[in-house]
């Protein structure tokens, strides 16, 4: 039993120091972890707010945000040489109920002063398969078939005071645009790619990500909930609006 | 690096080695591991079930369970039985509004429906979230005045002047002795067992059978935004739990005499909201909803066409709140009607 003891000792520190040379490397991998943050023109939104109609948006109505979940993909770290790595895989944050807002990448990334960071704003086509997540079927976020099935790219829900002056519900949900109305359905891609800039992972391996809600609804396409709050995922145009939409609301954004 | 490699491979293997040398030989004795069977349909489409890993299900554990369930042995007066209020032919739930408990005394809540729980993946248990595991849950009914109004002490001693449960107590744990912890485990592995996954929409999903034009204009809208827009809370054939198990405001009341989720967590917020149930099995469990209030189906839809009350915690999803709710035509009605009924699974109704 000793003699035993000792072998698994010894041959644990050969373990350990055979492989330290490749650790020492500059640009060896290392854990990178994206976190999530969210504001609203700059004042951050946290699960607290949930509820709460203190945000105005740009159209000028009062509104809450009660319920705010997304999903990104393919995380993707650029060189200035143009060599990128892709990280395949997706990831869910759901600020309502706190969770998925810290996303620690599923494998390890060279330390280097990256030219660009990047990460695809819901699924692309290639990922976007119905039914094929069991963790997200799991979470109801599946989009039935009849609109091209896949998945959610983002529900944002909360209420919104109406043109008759009442606290009334809105549901501003985000998928692949798809026009019911032909023969054959239609579709339009609506997930798109955020570039987030340079980031030298020697300086700092957490990413921080900042969503500027208010962006959802001010440009290019000023936001009217009277007229589009509700039943938007079968309608082709909003979906492209959010799309439009979704373009500045990703930033950088280090503050905790 | 392949020096590197070299030195894992062969360290991994010296280690193994002495692992292997160290392992006294098993002791084969105490009760069965009996896994939880998954079925096919969950196993292509959601998340593994929630086992918990100190109460394993075991052959003896489930058997014993069974038999407890059954008892009234665990009431004060030995007349009501975790059955009582949860019977098979009603998919374990009871077809009263609320439910006859000890000396004639109701709650103010419908009993629930039992089945699919080791998928309740928050595993929050009640209309309210108030229980956080099956084994908490399954201290409550036995000391809840309105159920089985018993104490632990005395239900622990009934069990042990008992002449079968002794032995089926060691036979479960494999230790003498029967306290509350040995009846919670028990009871909540068989409650695990209780697993429904045969209905109509089941077998569509599995390809055994085609759905009827009714049943599949039905399916579209419970499907469409513009339409029931049933599938955020209540699943989609992606989820075939037919739940999100979370906790909305459903639109029932304009003020609350019941607080719900708000009284578990102190939040008004959470005034008015209770977890979704699941629309499996609806054929067996009227009443509906959180309080019994709804006797038919038809109540319930015409509840969401047009029956809604507003209030502060409605939830976003409940539109059209002024004019009422989301106004089906009579067909959308009876065809939402025949979808749900599909998703009942008679055989469940018999489970042994
Ligand atoms: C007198 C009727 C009655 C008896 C007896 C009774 N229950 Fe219940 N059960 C209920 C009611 C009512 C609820 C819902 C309570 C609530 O949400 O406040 C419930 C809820 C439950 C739930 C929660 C299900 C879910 O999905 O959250 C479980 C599990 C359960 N009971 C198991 C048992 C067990 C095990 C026993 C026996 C030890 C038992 N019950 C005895 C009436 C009863
Ligand atoms: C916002 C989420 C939400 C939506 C959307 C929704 N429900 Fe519900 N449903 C609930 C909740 C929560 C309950 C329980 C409410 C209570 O008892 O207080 C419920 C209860 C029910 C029940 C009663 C089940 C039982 O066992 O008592 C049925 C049936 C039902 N819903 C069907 C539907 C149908 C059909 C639609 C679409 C027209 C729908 N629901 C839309 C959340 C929702």
């Amino acid at each position: 039993m000793k003699k035993m003891n000792f072998w698994v000792i010894g041959l644990f520190g050969m373990l350990f120091f055979g492989c330290s040379e490749e650790a020492s490397q500059t640009n060896a991998p290392v854990p990178v972890t994206l976190t999530f943050n969210h504001n609203w023109d700059g004042e951050s939104i946290t699960g607290d707010d949930l509820n709460t109609l203190k945000f105005a948006n740009a159209n000028g109505q009062l509104m809450s945000v009660e319920l705010l979940r997304y999903l990104i993909s393919d995380v993707t770290f650029e060189r200035a040489d143009g060599q990128s790595i892709t990280l395949d895989g997706y990831h869910l944050i759901d600020v309502t109920r706190d969770t998925g807002l810290s996303f620690s990448l599923p494998q390890e990334v060279p330390v280097e002063n990256y030219s660009n960071v990047s990460f695809t704003f819901g699924f692309d086509n290639e990922d976007n398969v119905d039914g094929a997540y069991l963790d997200l079927n799991s979470v109801s976020w599946n989009v039935p078939m009849m609109l091209g099935g896949g998945y959610h790219f983002m529900q944002l829900e909360g209420k919104f005071i109406d043109a008759s002056d009442t606290e009334t519900g809105y549901q501003y949900h985000a998928i692949r645009a798809v026009d019911n109305a032909g023969e054959t359905q239609r579709f339009q891609d609506t997930f798109f790619t955020v570039n987030l800039g340079p980031v030298d992972l020697s300086q700092n391996t957490t990413i921080g990500i900042g969503m500027n809600v208010a962006e959802w609804f001010k440009n290019p396409n000023l936001w009217d909930l009277n007229v589009l709050g509700s039943r938007l995922m079968p309608n082709f145009n909003a979906q492209v609006m959010i799309y439009e939409n979704g373009q500045s609301v990703f930033a950088l954004d280090n503050t905790p | 690096m392949n020096l590197c490699r070299k030195h894992i491979v062969f360290a991994v293997s010296v280690i193994l080695f002495a692992v292997a040398c160290e392992t006294e030989p098993l002791v084969v004795s105490g009760p069965t591991p009996l896994p939880l069977e998954v079925p096919l349909v969950f196993e292509e489409r959601i998340l593994p079930p929630i086992l918990p890993v100190d109460n394993r299900q075991t052959v003896e554990g489930i058997a014993l369970g069974r038999k407890l369930f059954f008892d009234p042995i665990l009431s004060a007066d030995k007349t009501v039985a975790c059955a009582s209020c949860h019977s098979t032919q009603n998919a374990f739930t009871d077809n009263t509004q609320f439910s006859d408990g000890i000396n004639g005394s109701f709650g103010n809540r419908n009993s629930m429906p039992l089945f699919n729980l080791a998928w309740n993946y928050d595993e929050r248990f009640f209309w309210d979230g108030a229980a956080n595991s099956l084994e908490e849950q399954a201290f409550e009914p036995v000391t809840n005045p309105n159920e089985m109004g018993n104490t632990w002490s005395a239900a622990v001693a009934a069990l042990q002047q008992d002449m079968e449960y002794p032995q089926l107590f060691l036979d479960a744990f494999g230790e003498e002795g029967i306290d509350s912890l040995k009846v919670v485990k028990a009871l909540s592995q068989y409650e695990r067992t209780l697993v429904s996954a045969n209905s109509r929409f089941d077998r569509f999903l599995l390809g055994e059978l085609e759905l009827t034009e009714q049943e599949q204009n039905g399916l579209n809208v419970f499907l469409m935004e513009t339409k029931g827009d049933c599938f955020h809370c209540h699943g989609n054939p992606n989820n075939p739990l037919w739940t999100d198990n979370l906790f909305h405001n459903n639109g029932l009341d304009a003020a609350f005499s019941d607080l719900g989720l708000g009284a578990v967590t102190g939040d008004p917020n959470d005034n008015g909201k209770f977890r979704s149930p699941s629309l499996r099995n609806l054929a067996f469990t009227a009443p509906y909803m959180h309080d019994g209030r709804f006797a038919t189906l038809d109540e319930v839809i015409d509840h969401y066409s047009e029956g809604l009350q507003d209030s502060e915690t409605i939830d976003p999803l409940m539109k059209s709140v002024s004019m009422g709710g989301v106004r089906l035509s009579q067909k959308d009605k009876d065809d939402l009607k025949a979808f749900l009924l599909s998703l009942s699974d008679e055989r469940f109704t018999t489970f042994p």
